[in-house]
């Protein structure tokens, strides 16, 4: 009665004996150090950002009649978009990536997004990440399941800037956590030999508490391990503002330093743009100026490795093709997609355009979808991480690709 | 104290007094007082209606954050500190249930209201007025955008279903409960005009921050999971609040997220079963489904024992009380628990955080609760001053012999001062 006693008074109100469960060890094996290694780091916008602020379709009369105030002027004139095709244009802030675009690296596909009709942030970012979009029963993400077929049983194959653990990379594979920020490495208790060693011997059994102990142990120590010769000879060059940009360079160096890690996640938010959105310069402009900012430093981080790496960058809907009282937009649907890689075949706005008049708008008032989100992430998983058809369907269940756009080869 | 009577006296948690060290750092919280109105007056020093300046802008920031900091130092000196425990883990429990995210928007000025006025006072009460309670109050109101849900001139244009549909989904039937999109569409009609006291809007009654605005209610009669609800204004609200909290449906979802909880991320039947049969015998009486919980035989089994793994709030909350340490400053708590993915009131989604391990149970957050132990127990977490290291023996003279053998073989072969961290970090620390 004791122990109950104390755990009642522990204020939890449970009462606890350890139940072991069997479990197999978790094996440590290193991957093979393979520099070739493919690559994928998908970074997600939550929030929605407003896709024809991004690609903008400055040839079309109709976007400047919808947004009198937010939209940005033709190519040439001040504060105007950096002409891309004769069609479209990309907002002046995202001039760090232009030459990634004229190496043809740099590909956007318009037009895309997730086919379910909800406006709602929370279910549509779930669709995004658990890939299956009208189904919420869907518990782990697609990143996880991708992880889990091309495992190579090492703890930091997959990593995830935060310490939370995001929708698209949850599920019963394991993945690393990277601290944001700066102090990337700054040292826990745990890295002190003396309470790592006294921490092993508690956590030597092979149930699942174990495993999970050992798993954050060796990742942590690989993380930093890599971190440790990497600040040594990174603190040269002028240091980035904390925030993406930062936290972008840091697993872009980290993934150089390791090719241990294969997929790689971020998350940027600050796109809801429901009030003073602004033009070339204003709310928006100051977002997607630190987002550009912190890819040209990822892509610089990892050129080394650019050619084996494909980034894809998305959000989980559009914004309103008219904008609102209040000087921005609101929640719509369809949306433009990012990709940039070594192979990717850039220079070029991929997808159907649907256009903007208003039989052409979704119910009226949106950008229409031509391009499913899962197909782009379809042709990366085929053509970049050579997944066969199999195994894609584990990753996207019930999806069949078009092979209507050709980003990767 | 036995078991018997400690239960007894959480139960009624008025009936424990609450010690001066605790109420003396509350009362130095200045916003804790404020009603929903007063909040709002505070951040907000320009005339309503008027566009704020860059200043006003400022200080509405300033004290917004102040708002919350203040809000979250309460949550965890009492989580900490207070004898009344069974209230504050009643106060996680039910706060996740009824969620409320402090980064939308003025939610941020009400949520440590909301907590005190509508969570606490009820969280061993009376479930229909729990739930009363959180659907007129203005964090709600603005989580869900009922504030938002509007019809007018028999218009339903500004109908917005998101409150009806959580209301449904969450907070009483659950997500399989057996209601159609049309009882949504009622449930949202009947609780249009349902909103929030405007600025300068002067109501002779209270300061709740509620607001009924009848032009904006569908005043037509309503089918309401086959009950014919008249016209009846505000009324109606109450009256379907009424139907979700006397439901048997309900009354299932509750009990089985209240075994959840206490007992096990997949909770017998049986139990739920037993619960569900006493919340609808009482009318809906937490304190006697409670009282059920901790006399059934499912709460003792032994296999019931070690099934619940901490969340990263109850980890820390458990490691702090179990020092015994007088908190006086509780950032490092909330730093942790922030790092740790789970910062107070910031649960985005209305579903609130789980309480399950697949959730919590991470390689890195393993490393980290590790490292938080050992901080606590070197005495390097600056939550009082002088910092104190924690002494193992005495460490286990309150906690008592609750580890394995292997777990004490390990703790003495090791040397006195890194024992208690290896107690508070032990796999067996780690579940309750």
């Amino acid at each position: 009665m004791k122990r109950r006693n104390f755990l009642l008074q522990a204020g939890l109100f449970s009462s606890s004996l350890i139940t072991s469960i069997g479990s197999n060890a978790w094996v440590a094996r290193s991957a093979t150090q393979d520099v070739q290694q493919k690559r994928l780091i998908v970074v997600l916008l939550r929030g929605a950002v407003d896709g024809l602020s991004v690609v903008v379709p400055y040839a079309e009369p109709a976007y400047y009649q919808a947004r009198p105030q937010i939209s940005l002027p033709e190519p040439g004139k001040t504060g105007g978009v950096l002409d891309l095709d004769g069609r479209f244009g990309l907002h002046p802030v995202l001039a760090p990536l232009m030459p990634l675009w004229q190496k043809k690296t740099l590909a956007f596909v318009h037009a895309s997004g997730s086919p379910d009709q909800t406006r709602s942030h929370f279910d549509a970012q779930q669709y995004m990440e658990n890939g299956t979009p009208g189904n919420k029963g869907t518990q782990d993400g697609w990143m996880n399941r991708l992880l889990g077929i091309i495992s190579q049983k090492n703890p930091i194959q997959a990593v995830t800037v935060g310490e939370s653990t995001p929708w698209i990379l949850s599920g019963k594979m394991a993945i690393a956590n990277l601290a944001p920020g700066r102090n990337i490495n700054r040292p826990l208790p745990i890295d002190r030999p003396q309470v790592a060693t006294a921490f092993d011997k508690l956590y030597s059994n092979y149930d699942p508490l174990s495993q999970t102990y050992h798993e954050g142990r060796m990742a942590r120590q690989a993380l930093m391990k890599d971190l440790d010769s990497e600040t040594k000879m990174a603190n040269n060059g002028a240091p980035l503002p904390d925030g993406f940009p930062q936290d972008a360079q840091n697993l872009g160096r980290l993934m150089v330093k390791d090719p241990k890690i294969q997929l790689g996640f971020m998350a940027i938010g600050g796109w809801d743009t429901h009030v003073n959105q602004g033009n070339s310069q204003g709310q928006l402009a100051r977002n997607l100026g630190k987002l550009g900012d912190g890819l040209a430093a990822l892509i610089k981080a990892i050129e080394p490795i650019y050619q084996d790496t494909a980034i894809v960058v998305m959000s989980e809907f559009g914004r309103t093709f008219k904008q609102n009282n209040d000087g921005g937009t609101d929640h719509g649907h369809g949306n433009v997609m990012w990709v940039l890689g070594g192979k990717v075949h850039g220079g070029k706005v991929h997808g159907d355009w649907p256009g903007l008049s208003n039989n052409q708008l979704y119910q009226g008032r949106d950008l229409a979808i031509t391009t499913d989100f899962r197909e782009v992430i379809s042709d990366v998983l085929q053509h970049h991480l050579k997944i066969d058809s199999t195994k894609l369907n584990q990753v996207l269940p019930n999806y069949h690709p078009s092979q209507k756009i050709d980003l990767l080869t | 104290m036995g078991v018997e009577s400690y239960i007894k006296e959480q139960l009624s948690p008025e009936s424990i007094p609450e010690p001066e060290s605790l109420t003396s750092q509350l009362s130095q919280l200045s916003t804790l007082e404020m009603n929903p109105v007063q909040l709002v007056e505070y951040v907000a020093t320009y005339p309503p209606r008027q566009k704020p300046t860059q200043e006003q802008k400022q200080v509405y920031r300033q004290r917004a954050k102040q708002i919350v900091t203040e809000a979250i130092t309460a949550r965890l000196l009492r989580a900490t500190t207070s004898p009344r425990q069974l209230q504050e883990v009643m106060v996680d429990f039910w706060y996740n249930h009824f969620n409320v995210y402090a980064a939308k928007g003025r939610d941020a000025i009400w949520v440590g209201n909301y907590e005190a006025q509508a969570i606490r006072p009820h969280a061993l009460g009376h479930f229909r007025e729990l739930l009363g309670a959180t659907a007129h109050h203005p964090a709600m109101l603005f989580y869900l955008d009922n504030s938002q849900n509007r019809v007018v001139n028999g218009k339903a244009a500004g109908l917005n279903e998101n409150y009806a549909r959580e209301l449904m989904e969450l907070h009483t039937l659950g997500v399989d409960g057996g209601y159609s999109q049309q009882d949504v569409i009622a449930l949202a009609r009947i609780f249009s005009g349902w909103s929030i006291q405007g600025r300068g809007q002067q109501l002779d009654n209270h300061d709740s921050g509620f607001v009924f605005n009848s032009r904006f209610h569908d005043s037509g009669d309503k089918v309401f999971l086959g009950h014919t609800i008249k016209s009846s204004g505000v009324a109606e609200g109450e009256a379907a609040l009424d139907i979700l909290a006397r439901s048997s449906v309900t009354a299932h979802h509750i009990s089985y997220q209240i075994a959840q909880y206490f007992v096990s991320d997949r909770p017998p039947e049986a139990l739920v079963k037993q619960l569900t049969s006493r919340y609808l015998a009482t009318d809906g009486d937490i304190r006697e489904v409670l009282k059920s919980l901790f006399h059934s035989p499912e709460f003792w089994d032994q296999q019931n024992f070690n099934n619940k793994f901490k969340t990263p709030y109850q980890y820390a909350i458990s490691v702090v009380r179990a020092t015994g340490v007088e908190v006086k400053n509780t950032l490092p708590i909330a730093g942790f628990i922030r790092q740790l993915a789970m910062p107070i009131y910031g649960c985005l989604t209305p579903d609130g955080y789980k309480n399950t391990k697949d959730t919590w149970l991470n390689p890195d957050a393993m490393t980290r609760r590790l490292s938080f132990a050992t901080t606590v127990a070197n005495g390097n977490l600056p939550l009082s001053q002088p910092r104190i290291r924690i002494d193992a023996e005495q460490l286990m003279n309150t906690l008592g012999n609750f580890l394995s053998p292997k777990t004490q073989t390990v703790i003495t072969n090791n040397p006195p001062r890194i024992r208690s961290a290896l107690i508070l970090g032990s796999p067996e620390f780690m579940y309750y």
